[in-house]
């Protein structure tokens, strides 16, 4: 039997075969299908034209309204009801609207509704986000979903993988985001086209499961079919705390053959930032000009969990934000919404100058709350910096971590951590 | 099955984003879609753009979001065909999902140019530039997605019982 990466593993088992190989188009079972209310009312449409009778499990179909949602206008409103319908019809039980909803990718973790092992797709790129958690996760198209919500199944074609080994453990003010950013800019925006990132070595083990949810979050970023992470005991233990089902481990065989292995020791990663107008656009602050900003975005399916809100506010405590930086604070989903309000740092944020908003995807794709005008800067902690992506076609999205985003709002300038905060702190 | 028409160039990382920006996306109707299709990068694209045209562009065609919207927007704009270096791997299953016909092919992504009558026979193989008289053998689809596309796309397919055990 041919040696198999993580990935494989997992797409062999759901596909009942012994083993597969990179290039094999293969059908495989998937635990999990998710929509957003954007996707989701093209799949219900195309949904429609199959024959079936229901859903194939009204427990592994997970409707999320998020992009924008609270309904921004009355075609956003229009959307979000189809889903609704279609899930009081079929009986979805993981359908999530304001009230209860987060971003689609902090969500399913936090409810324990994905696990080590699991395949999941998703109308929704950053369904890659998984990963972290050992499963195998990658975003489709509507029709993609459509057909998995009816049988249950999806067709992949076995990608081949890169190996990054991870030593090493990241300085204080560092975090996955920069490590991910810092492979984009190494391997380029199609530099893992069709593959999979598998991340394993001795750094794990000093990387939070934030931290990997960030970076498996960006792996589409580059081109990326999945990130996944060896599974350890930061897996076992988050997995537990959230509920979900017993995780089943695959380990890559120690002869898998890899396309390209990188060695990264995480001890030398700095503060990164990406330039307009793509991710891989990566520099470090030794490259990095006086950039005046307009805005500030802290959120998203990257980075809008309760640790990045932690690390923000404890830059920003104390501290007002810059004259003229609008500075929107977007909390992932309602529980680190409270968390966040119980730890305080509501109250820093706000008292610092910070607009605090209800879960949502938000200004993170140039939906609603927060758009940019016509030569507008923003730093964002999001994923994406494409032309016109938060607002006007020629504004300008910033890429960065929440540490340095926190700090960028305090300067009115594009900042690193350690030009705001005392040595020590 | 072949298709012929005028060719429309863009370079390298179209993404998703420019195919359709996202604060269309409030809506599922086609042709609201095409109306919007490409306009942050070129605004007068859905202006130009006739039936039967190809879509040519650089390596990464497609990157970004998931949005089926963009295939959909890019087909029911009246596009034929799109012939890239290379394709963002949701972009690429999407098309064959719902019946928007692409092609890799490196060399006819450098060379075609900017309003060439090019014309492909998916059956042949074959893409032939009419404008430059060069012929660019492609690569046929694996057996597994031919089916999909001579299904007529993914539902067609699971109808049919393609997906069935
Ligand atoms: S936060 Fe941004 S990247 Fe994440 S799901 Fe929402 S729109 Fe997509």
């Amino acid at each position: 039997m041919k040696a198999m990466t993580m990935t494989q593993k997992i797409l062999a088992a759901h596909a009942g075969l012994e083993s597969v190989a990179a290039g094999q188009l293969i059908l495989a079972k998937t635990d999990m299908v998710l929509g957003n209310d954007i996707t989701s009312p093209v799949a219900i449409n195309e949904y429609k034209k199959i024959n079936v009778k229901s859903v194939f499990d009204k427990d592994k179909i997970a409707l999320v309204m998020d992009h924008f949602a609270p309904n921004k206008d009355i075609q956003a409103a229009q959307q979000c009801k189809l889903c609704r319908t279609f899930s009081d019809d079929n009986q979805i039980s993981n359908f999530y609207d304001t009230g209860d909803m987060g971003v689609e990718h902090a969500l399913l973790p936090e409810k324990g509704l994905v696990t080590s092992g699991d395949i999941v797709v998703g109308a929704d790129s950053h369904t890659c986000t998984y990963g972290a958690l050992g499963a195998f996760s990658t975003g489709v198209g509507s029709t993609d979903m459509a057909c998995a919500m009816a049988t249950g199944k999806a067709w992949f074609k076995v990608p081949s993988a890169i190996c990054f080994n991870l030593k090493g453990k990241l300085n204080s003010y560092v975090s996955g985001k920069d490590v991910i950013l810092h492979i984009i800019g190494m391997i380029g925006v199609s530099g893992a086209l069709y593959k999979s990132m598998e991340f394993k070595g001795p750094g794990l083990k000093n990387l939070t499961i934030d931290d990997r949810l960030c970076m498996a979050n960006m792996a589409i970023e580059a081109g990326a079919k999945n990130g996944i992470f060896e599974v350890d005991d930061i897996t076992k233990t988050y997995l537990h705390s959230v509920g979900a089902k017993e995780p089943v481990v695959y380990k890559a065989d120690k002869n898998a053959q890899y396309d390209e292995t990188y060695d990264i020791d995480l001890s030398t990663i700095q503060s990164t930032v990406a330039f307009p107008h793509l991710p891989e656009n990566a520099r470090t602050f030794d490259n990095i000009p006086e950039i005046k900003i307009d805005q500030v975005v802290i959120g998203s399916c990257t980075n809008g969990r309760l640790s990045d809100l932690i690390i923000a506010a404890k830059i920003m405590k104390g501290r007002k934000v810059a004259k003229r930086v609008r500075t929107i604070i977007i909390p992932a989903t309602q529980k680190i919404y409270l968390e966040a309000m119980e730890l305080g740092l509501l109250k820093i944020f706000i008292d610092s100058g910070c607009a605090v908003s209800t879960p949502t995807c938000g200004p993170c794709l140039g939906g609603h709350m927060g758009i940019l005008a016509k030569g507008e800067r923003a730093v964002a902690t999001t994923n994406r910096n494409f032309v016109g992506r938060m607002g006007h076609p020629e504004s300008e999205v910033y890429l960065a971590s929440p540490e340095v985003a926190a700090a960028s709002a305090i300067l009115g300038r594009i900042a690193q951590p350690l030009d705001v905060i005392k040595k020590g702190e | 099955m072949s298709v012929r028409g005028k060719v429309i160039k863009y370079g390298n990382n179209v993404d998703t984003d420019v195919i359709i920006p996202a604060r269309y996306l409030n809506t599922t109707d086609k042709q609201q879609l095409a109306s919007h299709c490409m306009e942050d990068i070129d605004n007068t694209f859905v202006k130009r753009v006739q039936k039967g045209d190809i879509m040519v562009a650089g390596k990464n065609f497609g990157c970004g979001s998931s949005r089926e919207h963009a295939p959909i927007a890019i087909k029911e704009s009246g596009i034929s065909l799109v012939i890239a270096k290379d394709f963002a791997r949701i972009f690429y299953r999407n098309s064959i999902n719902i019946g928007l016909p692409i092609i890799e092919c490196a060399e006819a992504s450098e060379q075609i140019n900017e309003g060439d009558e090019v014309e492909a026979d998916f059956e042949k193989g074959i893409i032939i530039n009419h404008t430059q008289n060069r012929e660019y053998r492609i690569e046929p689809f694996p057996e597994f997605i031919r089916k999909i596309i001579n299904a007529g796309g993914l539902i067609e397919a699971v109808n049919k019982g393609m997906l069935n055990d």
